[in-house]
């Protein structure tokens, strides 16, 4: 098992005939997602390397039974992209797009409430299960499929740290990038439960970084609910107050959402925190030799 | 996107909150011709990007026209946090009877917008909440409903028991909330909100903070913007795609992705060296962007070595080495760089590197240390 995605997966992809949609829906077909469709207003009847192109993600949904959707679209038209795929009654929505206006994202997080469909994003890139499914932008080849869980607000530092958990000769069971804006669809405590549910993770990796309190929410839960280990490191310890740094949601303002907080919260948990992300292969891996 | 006090009033006013009149001044002269204009006391503001410019002795009382020169003359060009004292605001003196906060912005935790108020206006409203949080009134209002009467009704009667001013309060808070919404803010804020000595309620403070993500909505808020002198290269950064912080130490890097970017100049830390900047140049990888990173950074004269640390997804390592060859190639980088590559066309780009004498690093270990020991003076810690 995984979690969120797997074999059974079928992909429709908001913005396939654009530069980033069109290159991406080639890779995840090539890592062996099932890419069903895709969707641009006004270009329905094409086909993106074979991948046929729909006018409507309703329509798209009723030609191809897609039961996901990833958004390639800009940033100020991803929003009303997130609400046509829950309209078409799509239970799993990932947001790539990069700078939605937070009001806008606050409205439609608020819209999906009790709709039993789960967003991740946006600003992010996007969920894996190993040898299953990929949707969104990381690369394929560095992943293995395995028994770690991962979690994580950033891109590259996620690959950074799936790369070390590959290199230790382990693999991952789902790797969920949940995003760097301040207000996103799925978060850690979500994403826990789900690992903790999983029969087939047995180690959680939790990586975080400054600003927001998502972190000491997630400590909490962790406390209360998760019985497996969580690995974590925290990005932004040597980031100043007031600066947002990249992502939206990484600033620490007003004292709060420093790394030292968010350490110290997930340490009471029983997590072990590490100073840095490059090893946590390596510390899992010597974790289970013991 | 911050803006000043007198710009944000400007907003009030089109939204029908009452402000007390007054005028942007940028010389003393400018400052006392409005003083004898009105003709009575007037209050003069530092117009800066900063919170306490009361306690840095940037606004200040004048009762006539000499005394606004002087205080003008005092205040314009002062240092506040950092921040140079361009403009002042010159406006006309009130008489206060009451101090009340109100201010509207996201909660994140619970994901709606917060109306908070607090009959404790016009001091610190963070050290309200952190010592006093019963004196501060909170509403939570859902997006997409708005805020409706009835909170607005909560909000009022918790500072007002006259009928005039709890209705004008009503309806200025509603206004307020209009405002936050119609122009995307993250923040927007009266502090204080008074009630003058003739009972009417009136803005002597205005804060208001954009959401950068939505300004390609309201280009009429991008002629709003003043950046302070130490934001311009951020500012320059940004318009080239790269997001720039700059530092105090001697570790400039060159990151992709903002997550990994932060790791970079914490495992700096972690090694002994200190990072000079956050830099992160994006997801998509143009070549351009290596060309003005090395620009920005080769303006700090105080970095001593270069870092660059990059783990392939959509950038191609590729296009990041070819970006730094065509850097050396348009300036005289005369810094030590210290490169590390991983992921996609990681082999294509250390070939790039090679033909061109540089060599990089595959793990980040090996490349911090190096970094770390030439930015000391040290040479060859990894022996190559």
């Amino acid at each position: 098992m995984s979690i969120i995605v797997d074999q059974n997966t079928k992909v429709l992809v908001q913005g396939i005939t654009g530069r980033d949609g069109s290159f991406h829906a080639k890779a995840m077909r090539d890592y062996g997602t099932q890419v069903v469709g895709g969707v641009t207003p006004g270009k329905g009847g094409q086909d993106v390397d074979g991948i046929p192109v729909f006018n409507t993600v309703s329509e798209a949904v009723k030609a191809t039974d897609a039961n996901a959707s990833v958004i390639y679209v800009p940033a100020m038209l991803a929003v009303d992209a997130i609400y046509e795929a829950a309209d078409a009654g799509l239970g799993l929505i990932v947001c790539i797009s990069e700078g939605i206006p937070v009001l806008d994202m606050l409205r439609a997080y608020n819209y999906l409430q009790n709709k039993n469909i789960i967003l991740i994003g946006g600003n992010c890139p996007g969920v894996i299960s190993p040898g299953k499914c990929k949707i969104g932008i990381m690369p394929g080849s560095i992943h293995r499929q395995g028994n770690v869980g991962l979690i994580s607000r950033s891109g590259t530092l996620t690959y950074e740290v799936v790369s070390s958990i590959t290199q230790a000769g382990l693999g991952q069971s789902t790797v969920v990038g949940i995003g760097g804006d301040p207000v996103k669809g799925i978060n850690y405590i979500e994403v826990l439960h789900l690992f903790q549910n999983d029969p087939d993770t047995h180690q959680i990796v939790l990586l975080g970084e400054i600003g927001g309190t998502d972190e000491e929410a997630a400590a909490e839960y962790i406390k209360k609910y998760v019985s497996k280990p969580v690995f974590s490191f925290i990005a932004g310890k040597t980031a100043p107050q007031g600066k947002r740094m990249g992502h939206a949601g990484a600033i620490i303002s007003g004292g709060k959402g420093t790394a030292a907080d968010k350490v110290r919260a997930l340490e009471q948990a029983g997590v072990t925190v590490l100073d840095r992300p490059d090893i946590i292969g390596e510390v899992i891996a010597k974790s289970l030799r013991v | 996107m911050k803006i000043h006090e007198y710009q944000a009033k400007d907003i009030f006013e089109k939204y029908g909150i009452p402000v007390n009149p007054g005028r942007v001044a940028s010389t003393p002269e400018e400052a006392a011709a409005y003083a004898s204009e009105v003709g009575k006391t007037v209050v003069v503001k530092a117009q800066v990007h900063v919170g306490g410019r009361g306690k840095a002795g940037g606004v200040k009382l004048a009762h006539n026209s000499d005394q606004a020169y002087q205080v003008a003359k005092e205040i314009l060009g002062m240092d506040i946090k950092g921040c140079t004292v361009k403009k002042v605001l010159v406006a006309d003196g009130v008489d206060i009877d009451r101090e009340i906060y109100a201010g509207v912005t996201l909660d994140l935790s619970c994901k709606k917008i917060v109306f908070l108020v607090s009959a404790a206006g016009g001091v610190d409203i963070e050290e309200v909440a952190a010592t006093m949080p019963e004196k501060i009134k909170k509403i939570y209002i859902d997006p997409l409903l708005g805020m409706r009467d009835f909170q607005a009704r909560q909000l009022a009667f918790e500072l007002f028991s006259d009928p005039e001013q709890n209705k004008a309060a009503r309806d200025l808070f509603k206004k307020l909330y209009k405002a936050f919404i119609e122009t995307d803010c993250s923040l927007a804020e009266i502090n204080p909100l008074v009630v003058t000595k003739q009972g009417k309620l009136l803005a002597i403070d205005a804060k208001i903070n954009f959401d950068d993500n939505a300004l390609d909505k309201h280009p009429e808020l991008m002629a709003l913007n003043d950046p302070e002198e130490e934001e311009l290269d951020e500012i320059d950064a940004k318009n080239n795609g790269l997001s720039f912080i700059k530092l105090d130490g001697e570790i400039g890097c060159v990151v992709n992705g903002a997550g990994l970017a932060m790791a970079t100049m914490d495992i700096v830390k972690l090694f002994g060296g200190e990072p000079a900047n956050f830099l992160d140049v994006g997801g998509s990888s143009n070549p351009q962007k290596i060309v003005k990173a090395f620009q920005l950074l080769l303006k700090n004269k105080k970095i001593k070595a270069v870092f660059i640390n990059i783990f392939g997804g959509i950038t191609r390592c590729d296009d990041i080495a070819n970006g730094l060859i065509s850097a050396s190639q348009q300036m005289d980088i005369h810094l030590p760089v210290v490169i590390r590559l991983a992921g996609t066309n990681e082999e294509k780009a250390r070939q790039i590197l090679s033909e061109n004498k540089f060599t990089a690093y595959s793990k980040m270990e090996d490349a911090v240390r190096e970094v770390v020991a030439l930015a000391k003076g040290e040479q060859n810690v990894n022996n190559r």
